[in-house]
This record gives structure tokens, C-alpha cells and sequence, in this order.
């Protein structure tokens, strides 16, 4: 992982995202619910228009390399979810339902229900390491690139804003 | 407890509070005073670091104490606390630490808001944590109180009332003075000390054992009372349906609460990426896991060298059983060895209290300054300076001062009602707030996550559809009235069998957030829903 992707905190240092705001969303987020969003005079700043800047999303969101992020990211989250989220439901029930089946000894002291309860600890060290094992090797550098394309499609198209707008004032 | 341990306690006491200031004055002195730097410490923290936090933010003094005391109370049945606890964060760590680290900036409404019309759906979120926020924190101040003076040996209504107006006045000076770089600091240090106290009471209680497991759960459940049951399910929730759906229904909110929490949210904002999110959650799991394993062995052992009937002697609801077998461990009472790790555990306890309610006040203060103010305040005037740096929000520096007199306020009313509640048992506030967190935060989140038809409609019904019945079913509850323990014992308008609501109130969230966006006129806004798809799997755009 080292390898692949430099650390996060010295990929802060000269992280473009950090003011790289002004592109779309931000303007949106910031401006009131249910009131217009406010028209910004193009003397006044020099934006991408927001269509624009929403099409790069759309766009990316319809490549193949983001449905593939997606698709593996749902391929592992829905059924680990589902799984453990049943997993720990029937361990509840069962523990309330089933005392009998739960108190049935083991070993020595060690019965059903100790063991259950353990296993409930285990599997989710396990499932915590199969996640990030996962990520790390099958979501995260393409992630990173599709951010990339993100952030230079929007930097392009300020650009291009800023070139019309300088041409217009000519 | 005699005069010796209030002494050393108290020293510890001064000790940690001393220390704490400290961090307050230290971070707070480069303090820059933007809403970055206020609620999420400047997204400079470490993955190890924010680990740290939200183990610290999460561990409760109830973790410690009243875990422990309910596995030496009851045994096994104490145990299916520390599996909620632990098993809720692997939805964490699955469906929402990084799509909310990616997708939003400050509060739980960011991610929520993103999609659709902003002003409603900010309002209802904002409601919604604060409402947790302001239950959980309740839960905590009449915990400290009783805490302390349980542990001090004041039983007096005065020293009661006293740690409630110092726990809550100390709370706001490190929330409005040091933001969150102090909340996590705090946090950090208390979760180092949580868990050295916790590793060090296992071990005393393991070499006692000589390391045999077995033979400590053996000796448990002999000197328990209860023989061999007392290491299976059913001592607490083995009576009738109700107790048994009861506790299906708090397991369900364990489970599912924990990612709704807006505190343990706000937690990812503070460090740079989603992948440090993903190893901040891993961190926390593995902390979280080891100490929970951990309040496994200290419940056992205290059932196994205090005795059950001990503990139940000591405190009905089992808080002193740990302060009791630190004693115990330590030599017994009177003697030096019992006497230093008594009051280590008493201080540690102190700490872990003093970190939570930190963490919550700013969360919650947050929501006031960033959701419902800023969206209240927006219709008079908005419109107005439009071409500000949208990164920046209109008054940056003005909303982190509405956030730090909001703590003020938050503070002033937890102490209000924490006072208020006095020794009333407010255990099922804990229960409550998980519980509202999974019935109204958690659908309005995972919906606008995952769901490409979510509208702006679900959203608000599903917060608010979640949150009424979760209140409503707790007033008709027996904890609340037409039981013994109930908080108004003399009435009687007890309609809803369980002391939790999440088994009813949490589908009916879902089914609220879906019902809403079938019947809402308004079209899904593909565009927005792209944005916050790729936002929310890439980072791109992120803050």
C-alpha cells in the first residue's frame, strides 16, 4: 500500500483538493434550499456554468472505470452486510430464544453461547481486516485516478471560463 | 470507601482536569478560529490518532462501569452488550465512514442535505442529532454524578449536584475554547488511559488465575450463585417475551445506532481522506474490541474475587463492581496497593466521562451552528453576498462563534436537565439515543448513499418518521410511567410494551424515507445524484 499510494498526510502537503472548492458544488451547498440558486454576474467571477460542471459528474459516473470502483465496492459491502448483519441478529434471538441450545457445554467451563459470543468478536476483526485488504488492493488507486480526472476535467473547464470571460472583456 | 481513596482519587481527579486545561490553553492558543479549525481540528489528525478519539469518544464511563457490572450481576447475559457494541462498527466501517468522509464537511446534514433542497432537510437532521446529542449527554451528566459520588463516598445531593455543574462547566470551556483539536487531544488521552487502566486490571485478574481462563469462569459462576447458568444466556432477559423482545430491540439500536451517532460522524471529518477514515475505523475497532474482550474478563473476574452478592450489596445496578475488584486486586481495602489502583480507577472513569461529553457537545453544537442556525438565519438573507468563497461559508468566522455560545446553551441545558433528573434512573437514555440514531439518522444517510431516487421529501419523512415514534413509544413506555422504576411511578399511560423502541421505530424510519420519495412529486435529480455518487466513492471534490 506504502508503495502504491504515499501516505496520506504527505499527500496533504500538496493536496490540490483542499481549494479546489470553487467548482460546482460548493456553490450549491452553500446557497439557501428552496431559494434559487443566486446568478452570479460573469464580470463578477469567471465560473464553469453549473451544467457543465454537473456533466463532468455525470460523466464520469457513466465510465467504465468508475462502475468498476463501484461495482467492487458493492460486490464486497452488500453481502458482507447482509452476512454479518444476520450473523449477529440470529446470535441475538438465539441468545434470547434458545437458552437451552446456548448453555450447552463445550469444554470444562466453556459452552455454546461463550463460544458464539467469541466467534461474534472474531468475525469482526476478520471481516474489518477482509475490507480494508479489499479496498486497499482493488478500489483505492483507481479511486485516486478518477479523482484526478474529476479535479483536471474542472480545472479545464475554469480555465476555458476564465480564457471567455478575458476575451469578452477585451 | 474510606477517606484514603477520596484523598488519591481526588488528587487524580485534579490531575486529569489540570491536565486537560492544559491541552485546552495549548491548542487553543494557535487557534485560528475558522470552522475547520473548530469542528474538525484543521483534517490534520493521523489515522492512529483519530483511532484514538473515536475509541475515546465512544467508550463511555457506562462501557467501563456498567458493562463490567452487569457481566458480574448476570453474567453471560452482560456479555451481549459488549458484542452490540463492537459488531456496530463494522457498519461503520462498511457503509459509512468513507462515503461520509468523501461526501460531506462538518455534520451528518451535509451528506444528507447535498442532494436536496437544503433548508428542510438541514432542519430535520439538525433536529434529529441534536435531539441525540442532548439524550445521550443527559445519560452521561446523571452518570457522572452518580458516579462520583458513588466512588467518593458522598452520597449527598450536594456533591451529586456539584460534579453535574463541573462536569458541564468543564465541557464547555474545552468545547468553546478548544474546538475539536482540543476534544480530540482530550479524547486521545483518554482513551490511552482507558485502556491502560483496562489492560491492567486484566492482567492482575489473569495472574490470579494463573492465566487459566477456564478456571476464572469456573470460580465465577460458583461464587455467582447461580452454577452453570450464570455463564449462559437468560439470568436478565431469559423472562418473559417482553424481556426478550426488549433486548432484540436494544440490540438491533446497538447495532444500528452507532453509525447514526453525530459525534462518532463528525469523528472522520477530521482526518485528510477517506482512506485515512477507513484506518481511523480500524483502529478504533481493534482499540474497541480489545476492550470490550477486556470488561469481559474484569465482569468475570469481579463475579469471581468480589462475589456477586458483593457487588449487588454495593450498588444495586452493578457501576461499583470494577472500583470493588480494583480493590480487591490491589491488596484489599486499606491497604496502599488497593487504595492507588482504586483511585486509578476512579480517575480513569472520571476521564472517560469527561472525554464523551466533549466529543457530544461539540458534535451537537455543530449541528446547532452549522444546520439549524445557519439554515434558519438563510431565508432572511440569502441572495446576499453570493460571490463569497463558497469553501468558506458565508461568515465563517460568525457561525464558529454561534457554535461556541451554542455549547454555552447546550451546556447550561444539560446541566438543567441532568440536575433535574437527579437519581431518577436514566439508564434507557442511552438505549434512546441509539436507538433515535438508527430510527432517524441512519435511513435519511444510508437512503441518500445509496439510493439514486431519494428525494428531498423522504428525506425529511425519514427523519422525522423515525424520530416521533422513537420518542413517542418512550413516553408510552414502561420507563416512563406504570411501573415501579418508572420515572413518573405514580401515573399510568403505558401503552408500549418495550423499554426500547428501535424493534418498531427504526422500520418505520426506512419505511418512512421510502414512502416519502415514492409519493413526492419532485424528480430525482440525476445530476446531483452523480455528483454525490462519485463524490462519495472517489473523494473527488472532497474538503
Amino acid at each position: 500500500m506504502a508503495k502504491r499510494l504515499p501516505d496520506s498526510s504527505a499527500v496533504r502537503l500538496d493536496d490540490p483538493w483542499y481549494d479546489a472548492l470553487a467548482t460546482g458544488w460548493g456553490e450549491t451547498a452553500g446557497s439557501g434550499g428552496g431559494v434559487p440558486v443566486p446568478v452570479v454576474s460573469p464580470g463578477e467571477r469567471a465560473g464553469p456554468s453549473p451544467d457543465a460542471a454537473a456533466d463532468i459528474y455525470l460523466e464520469v459516473q457513466r465510465s467504465a472505470a468508475f462502475q468498476e470502483v463501484r461495482r467492487s465496492y458493492r460486490r464486497f459491502a452488500v453481502p458482507a452486510v447482509i452476512a454479518f448483519l444476520v450473523w449477529y441478529l440470529a446470535y441475538v434471538v438465539a441468545a434470547t430464544a434458545l437458552p437451552g441450545l446456548m448453555a450447552r457445554p463445550v469444554a470444562g467451563a466453556v459452552n455454546v453461547a461463550m463460544l458464539a459470543g467469541l466467534a461474534q468478536f472474531l468475525t469482526t476483526f476478520l471481516l474489518t481486516w477482509a475490507y480494508t485488504h479489499h479496498a486497499r488492493l482493488r478500489r483505492d488507486s483507481a479511486a485516486l485516478d478518477l479523482r484526478w480526472t474529476v479535479f483536471e476535467q474542472q480545472r479545464s473547464l475554469q480555465t476555458d471560463a476564465y480564457d471567455s470571460a478575458a476575451e469578452a472583456e477585451r | 470507601m474510606s477517606g484514603d481513596h477520596q484523598a488519591s482519587a481526588l488528587v487524580l481527579f485534579s490531575l486529569f482536569i489540570a491536565a486537560t486545561l492544559g491541552i485546552t490553553t495549548w491548542v487553543s492558543r494557535k487557534r485560528q478560529g475558522s470552522p475547520e479549525e473548530f469542528y474538525a481540528g484543521g483534517r490534520l489528525f493521523s489515522p492512529m490518532e483519530n483511532g484514538f478519539a473515536i475509541a475515546g469518544d465512544y467508550m463511555s464511563a457506562a462501557s467501563f462501569l456498567g458493562i463490567s457490572g452487569l457481566i458480574a450481576l448476570y453474567g453471560y447475559d452482560g456479555m451481549l452488550y459488549s458484542v452490540g457494541f463492537l459488531v456496530a462498527w463494522l457498519v461503520v466501517l462498511l457503509l459509512v465512514a468513507e462515503l461520509v468522509r468523501n461526501c460531506g464537511r462538518f455534520t451528518l446534514a451535509d451528506v444528507v442535505a447535498a442532494r436536496m433542497r437544503e433548508r428542510p432537510v438541514r432542519i430535520a437532521a439538525g433536529t434529529s442529532s441534536v435531539a441525540v446529542s442532548v439524550l445521550y449527554l443527559v445519560a452521561q451528566m446523571v452518570g457522572a454524578g452518580s458516579l462520583v459520588a458513588l466512588l467518593l463516598g458522598g452520597t449527598s445531593e450536594a456533591a451529586r449536584a456539584w460534579t453535574v455543574v463541573g462536569v458541564g462547566a468543564l465541557m464547555v470551556i474545552y468545547v468553546s475554547w478548544g474546538g475539536m483539536r482540543a476534544t480530540t487531544w482530550i479524547q486521545i488521552v483518554k482513551a490511552v488511559l482507558l485502556m491502560a487502566g483496562a489492560i491492567a486490571l486484566t492482567v492482575l485478574v489473569l495472574t490470579r488465575f494463573h492465566g487459566d481462563v477456564g478456571r476464572l469462569l469456573a470460580s465465577a459462576a460458583e461464587r455467582s450463585g447461580h452454577g452453570r447458568d450464570f455463564l449462559a444466556p437468560g439470568l436478565r432477559y431469559g423472562g418473559d417475551w417482553t424481556a426478550r423482545l426488549d433486548f432484540i430491540s436494544l440490540g438491533l439500536a446497538l447495532v444500528l445506532g452507532t453509525a447514526g451517532l453525530p459525534h462518532i460522524l463528525s469523528r472522520f471529518y477530521t482526518v485528510p481522506t477517506a482512506r485515512a477514515a477507513r484506518r481511523s475505523v480500524v483502529w478504533s475497532i481493534g482499540l474497541i474490541g480489545g476492550f470490550y474482550l477486556m470488561t469481559i474478563v474484569l465482569g468475570f473476574g469481579a463475579a469471581a474475587l468480589v462475589g456477586t452478592d458483593e457487588v449487588r450489596k454495593s450498588n444495586a445496578a452493578g457501576n461499583t463492581a470494577v472500583p470493588l475488584l480494583a480493590l480487591n486486586l490491589g491488596g484489599g481495602a486499606g491497604s496502599t496497593g488497593g487504595t492507588v489502583l482504586f483511585a486509578v480507577v476512579a480517575a480513569v472513569a472520571f476521564a472517560t466521562i469527561l472525554a464523551v461529553v466533549a466529543g457530544i457537545t461539540l458534535a451537537s453544537s455543530a449541528s446547532v451552528a452549522h444546520d439549524l442556525y445557519a439554515s434558519l438565519r438563510r431565508r432572511r438573507d440569502s441572495g446576499r453576498d453570493s460571490g463569497a468563497g463558497p469553501g468558506r461559508s458565508r461568515t465563517p468566522y460568525g457561525e464558529v462563534a454561534v457554535a461556541r455560545v451554542a455549547a454555552v446553551g447546550i451546556g447550561v441545558v444539560s446541566i438543567g436537565l441532568g440536575l433535574l433528573a437527579g437519581d431518577l434512573n436514566v439508564a434507557f437514555l442511552v438505549g434512546l439515543a441509539f436507538a433515535v440514531a438508527a430510527s432517524a439518522n441512519l435511513p435519511a444517510l444510508l437512503y441518500s448513499l445509496f439510493w439514486s431516487r431519494f428525494t428531498t421529501r423522504g428525506a425529511v419523512w425519514s427523519v422525522y418518521g423515525g424520530l416521533a415514534p422513537a420518542v413517542l413509544l418512550v413516553v408510552l413506555s414502561p420507563v416512563v410511567s406504570g411501573s415501579p422504576q418508572a420515572l413518573f411511578p405514580g401515573l399510568d399511560f403505558q401503552l408500549f410494551p418495550l423499554q426500547n423502541p428501535g424493534l418498531v421505530s427504526i422500520p418505520l424510519g426506512f419505511l418512512g424515507g421510502w414512502l416519502g420519495t415514492v409519493t413526492s412529486a419532485e424528480p430525482p435529480d440525476e445530476a446531483k445524484h452523480a455528483e454525490t455518487e462519485v463524490r462519495s466513492l472517489t473523494g473527488a471534490g472532497a474538503v
